[in-house]
């Protein structure tokens, strides 16, 4: 029933948020996001990791079909549905920061999108989650579209039939994977879409190797990895900063979870044999990536390919199907999408200050905004893997992983690293030390409330390095189910 | 049958207002008449009642779909309020031809004879003939209809001579004697006389032209264009929901069996394919929004003639079901999307997409409400349309025609392109002069567009009310 109610609230919260008009609209909608969180962290509190399916709640959605909604949390599930919870009040406060045309529609809308989110990573029916997948890109499409810059129109073009090409291809094959199934449990249906059905089917090997890329098409354009990436830097930049929040902190952890949750068990065979392929693809995202980082001007489209790196490693840590592997891929979402979103919002705020994203254009940041710098560094230093901070963990364990499953490969993308350093501290070199620009004279330092927003966000970049079994021993026994799943046939 | 009763007399009825001059009267009493026969064609649910010698069968299937054309009719009719103001003098007739169409349209979905048929297809266009051509000073309207009607003429006149055919062959002109028949042939004609299948095939011609599917389609650009975008609605909802029911008890109940399945099957795919593929390439090229709507309702005459290739001999089950879903929200999302655009462009006088540019600002709810239409004849989820194209495609998988199904998902990838041409128009360019003032929509229209937009979104989350059904 909570995870019902973890559904619910956002959507009737966007729905009252229609009596708010403009500025009006702020609090109220902070207001429905933290009861989310409190929603969500009570149950992180009453959670027991020792079991698998918690908080189920199961509706005969569409009786004549066997369609079900099926909702519910394990370790995993929970982890996303926190970062979800933490992420979306941070997001709904930096947006504050500017002055939108109609800003009631956008809160209302990013906590409509909430509600997809939740729902992608708590569905226990296939056609649920499908449903989910695309109540989620809507209302992102509409923030990206109409609050975006000027080239909106074709960028979320673009992202819009990019994302919906690949899940009706996901579609298809949950379709396929449908007419599979035996009969509902109610006898009403010949067939079914339980989750637990579509682990529990016999398909031959030759079938499992196409079914893959139907239902992987979907996952490859939303994480994105290489070469279905081309939508993303352009998105990432055109959008506005809390969108793009939304989309590198929370929406691209959708395609990762997806490949945890409804690849790797359900098509165990296909996996294993595009196993070595997508492992080549996600090494070539993580060095392109890093590569065309070192090469940016504009601080927001740096960002942007340092995300499409890291997530590269996150799927060569899930693809390689070790304990490791899956791990690391649980906790970096976590840590990836804290520095993400932090790095968006500084660089949101230089903009803001200075109307330039231009590398070229700014520096000499550290004496104006002592404070700034200081959070800065921290999720810099985070993303770039330093030992302490949450970055650090997450990379250990996805190299790990990588490593066991082949010394090469692990060997290769551990680049990543070296690579993030160079383009990450060349960024901050340049943008927060050496001489004043013209752009950069009247910089101001953190406002208190700017402030407050990156703080829940440093302290959580401390609390994954220091004390990551907090949130690795949530996820453990998800993921050996999911192994064991994958093991089993 | 009470719902073709109480039309037939309220309608009649209707004219005398009309004579009284009582213009500002029509609209709502046309509201109540729908309002209260939708009502008593459901006290019909349930049995199952012959009339006029098992001429015309009231059931579960002829309810539904009457449910569907007269919920229609009476959403649509608050966006005829522009010819209420204008003070036309004729206004009544008017009003009066959409409620003997609408007998027409029952008709169509409870016929179990072909000669009612082709009495519920004459009443239904000889009406739609007329009202095309209702806007008389313009040319463009008046083009309309003599087309139509040209057109239309013909394309009876094929069906009829199939009707003549087909009870040649058979010797009878209801539905389950012609199956009868069919099935059992007469000692020394094992195999169906070729009458019959010319017969059959000529019917389905005249089907597919009532329709629009492809290659019958070629009237509906031109027609759709010109006729007053009120009417146009109508066609394109009510006319195609009743059509499709009709063309589906002729299946099921007339030719059933598989020696004349033999025949239609591969017709029909072939129809099916070829509808699609133009429906939906034609709608990527046009630069009008009407004439994409145009395009868009021969697109979607496709995804319903997959309903109609999966068959599986009742009018019951996935198929039926899937027709009626998909009619449904087809229907509501249609009727939603020409409402804002007729009243967009009574007051910008452009049917363009970029007579919509920055509609989300000056008006947004009509905005939002093209947008839900929109999205859903896209058949993106949460809204109707994709439990509609849901439905209908696994009912085709399940009968195993896989190949069609991709077709079919590939051209729906197509139709987001344009669908979501309006909504980039209205939510992500700016207002230029002929498009900077609001347009002006009444309580009725407004209550009207978010019912429908409500309707849409119900649909999309709460599928099992309607599907099921049958």
């Amino acid at each position: 029933m909570l995870t019902v109610l973890l559904l619910l609230w956002p959507v009737a919260a966007a729905l009252l948020l229609h009596f708010f008009k403009g500025r009006a609209a702020r609090v109220p909608a902070l207001g429905a996001a933290l009861v989310e969180f409190a929603l969500a962290a009570y149950a992180a509190l009453t959670f027991n990791a020792n079991n698998s399916g918690q908080f189920s709640f199961d509706l005969n959605w569409i009786p004549s079909a066997g369609i079900h909604f099926a909702v519910g949390m394990d370790g995993l599930s929970l982890l996303l549905v926190l970062l979800t919870a933490v992420l979306v009040p941070v997001i709904l406060l930096s947006a504050f920061r500017r002055n939108f045309e109609n800003e009631s529609v956008f809160y209302a809308l990013v906590l409509f999108m909430q509600t997809g989110l939740i729902g992608v990573f708590t569905a226990q029916d296939a056609f649920l989650f499908y449903f989910m997948w695309e109540v989620a890109l809507i209302p992102i499409y509409f923030l990206a579209g109409v609050w975006g810059g000027v080239n909106r129109a074709r960028v979320t073009f673009k992202f819009f039939l990019y994302t919906i090409i690949g899940s009706l291809f996901m579609l298809a094959g949950f379709v396929y994977l449908y007419f599979q199934t035996g009969p509902s449990a109610d006898g009403l249906s010949a067939h079914n879409s339980a989750l637990a059905s579509f682990y529990a089917l016999n398909l031959t090997a030759d079938t499992q190797m196409w079914v893959f890329w139907l239902i992987f098409a979907a996952f490859a354009v939303k994480m994105p990895i290489f070469p279905f990436h081309t939508w993303q830097p352009d998105t990432y930049t055109e959008a506005p900063a809390p969108a793009t929040m939304l989309l590198s902190g929370i929406m691209l952890k959708m395609g990762i979870y997806g490949c945890m949750r409804w690849l790797l068990p359900v098509v165990p065979m296909g996996v294993d044999y595009w196993q070595n392929l997508v492992l080549i693809l996600a090494i070539i995202g993580i060095i392109y990536g890093a590569i065309i980082a070192i090469r940016q001007q504009d601080v927001k489209r740096l960002i942007a390919y340092s995300s499409l790196s890291h997530v590269g490693l996150m799927i060569a840590g899930v693809f390689s199907l070790t304990q490791m592997g899956l791990q690391g891929a649980s906790i970096q979402m976590l840590a990836h999408g804290v520095n993400v979103v932090g790095m968006f919002f500084i660089a949101d705020a230089i903009e803001r200050r200075t109307g330039t994203r231009n590398i070229a254009d700014l520096g000499g940041l550290t004496r104006k905004a002592p404070v700034l710098t200081v959070c800065f560094l921290v999720l810099l230093l985070g993303t770039v893997a330093l030992p302490l901070t949450n970055g650090f963990v997450g990379e250990f364990l996805l190299l790990g992983g990588v490593y066991q499953f082949n010394h090469w490969m692990g060997a290769v993308a551990g680049v990543t690293i070296i690579l993030g350093a160079v383009y990450l501290l060349r960024m901050f070199q340049r943008v927060m030390l050496g001489p004043d620009s013209s752009f950069t004279e009247t910089f101001t330092d953190l406002t208190g409330s700017e402030l407050a927003l990156l703080v829940p966000l440093i302290v959580l970049v401390f609390w994954i390095g220091l004390f990551p079994n907090t949130f690795l021993h949530l996820s453990e026994g998800s993921v050996m189910n999911i192994l064991n799943e994958v093991v089993k046939r | 049958m009470n719902s073709i009763i109480l039309l037939s007399v309220l309608g009649l009825g209707n004219l005398f207002l009309g004579f009284r001059r009582s213009n500002r009267l029509l609209l709502p009493v046309m509201m109540l008449i729908l309002g209260g026969v939708l009502t008593v064609n459901f006290l019909d649910w349930g049995s199952t009642q012959s009339f006029f010698n098992g001429m015309l069968t009231i059931d579960n299937f002829s309810v539904a779909f009457t449910g569907i054309v007269l919920l229609t009719a009476l959403v649509l009719i608050p966006f005829s309020q522009k010819y209420v103001l204008d003070g036309e003098p004729n206004l009544a007739e008017y009003y009066s031809l959409l409620l003997f169409s609408l007998v027409g349209a029952i008709m169509l979905v409870s016929y179990n004879h072909l000669l009612m048929l082709f009495l519920g297809i004459e009443i239904l266009s000889v009406a739609m003939y007329v009202l095309a051509g209702s806007d008389k000073r313009n040319l463009r309207s008046n083009e309309a209809a003599l087309k139509y009607f040209l057109m239309g003429a013909f394309f009876t006149g094929i069906l009829l001579f199939g009707v003549a055919l087909v009870y040649g062959a058979t010797g009878t002109f209801e539905l389950s004697k012609i199956s009868f028949a069919v099935q059992n042939p007469a000692p020394g004609f094992e195999t169906l006389h070729p009458m019959l299948y010319i017969g059959m095939l000529l019917m389905f011609i005249g089907m597919g032209f009532k329709v629009s599917a492809a290659p019958f389609h070629f009237w509906t650009p031109d027609v759709y264009e010109g006729t007053p975008t009120f009417f146009t609605a109508f066609m394109s909802t009510i006319v195609k929901t009743a059509g499709f029911a009709a063309f589906l008890k002729l299946l099921v109940q007339a030719f059933p069996a598989a020696n004349a399945q033999g025949i239609w099957l591969p017709t029909l795919t072939a129809m099916c394919v070829l509808t699609l593929l133009i429906g939906n390439v034609g709608a990527v090229a046009q630069t009008s929004a009407k004439r994409m709507l145009a395009y868009s309702s021969v697109s979607h005459a496709g995804y319903l003639l997959i309903a109609l290739v999966a068959f599986n001999g009742q009018l019951e089950g996935a198929s039926a079901n899937g027709i009626l879903f998909y009619s449904l929200a087809y229907s509501v999302a249609t009727v939603a999307a020409f409402g804002v655009l007729k009243l967009v462009a009574d007051a910008r006088q452009r049917e363009d997409y970029d007579g919509l540019n920055g509609l989300a600002k000056t008006n947004p709810l009509l905005a939002f409400s093209l947008t839900v239409a929109m999205l859903s004849l896209a058949g993106i989820p949460l809204t109707g349309g994709f439990f509609g194209k849901f439905f209908v495609f696994s009912a085709a998988v399940e009968n195993g025609y896989i190949g069609l199904v991709v077709f079919a998902v590939v051209m729906s990838m197509v139709s987001i392109y344009y669908y979501l041409r309006p909504i980039i128009a209205m939510y992500m360019r700016d207002t230029d002069a002929t498009t900077a003032e609001a347009v002006p929509v009444t309580t009725f229209q407004a209550g009207a567009l978010l019912l429908l937009a409500a309707l849409t979104v119900l649909l999309g989350v709460l599928p099992g009310l309607v599907a099921g059904a049958l």
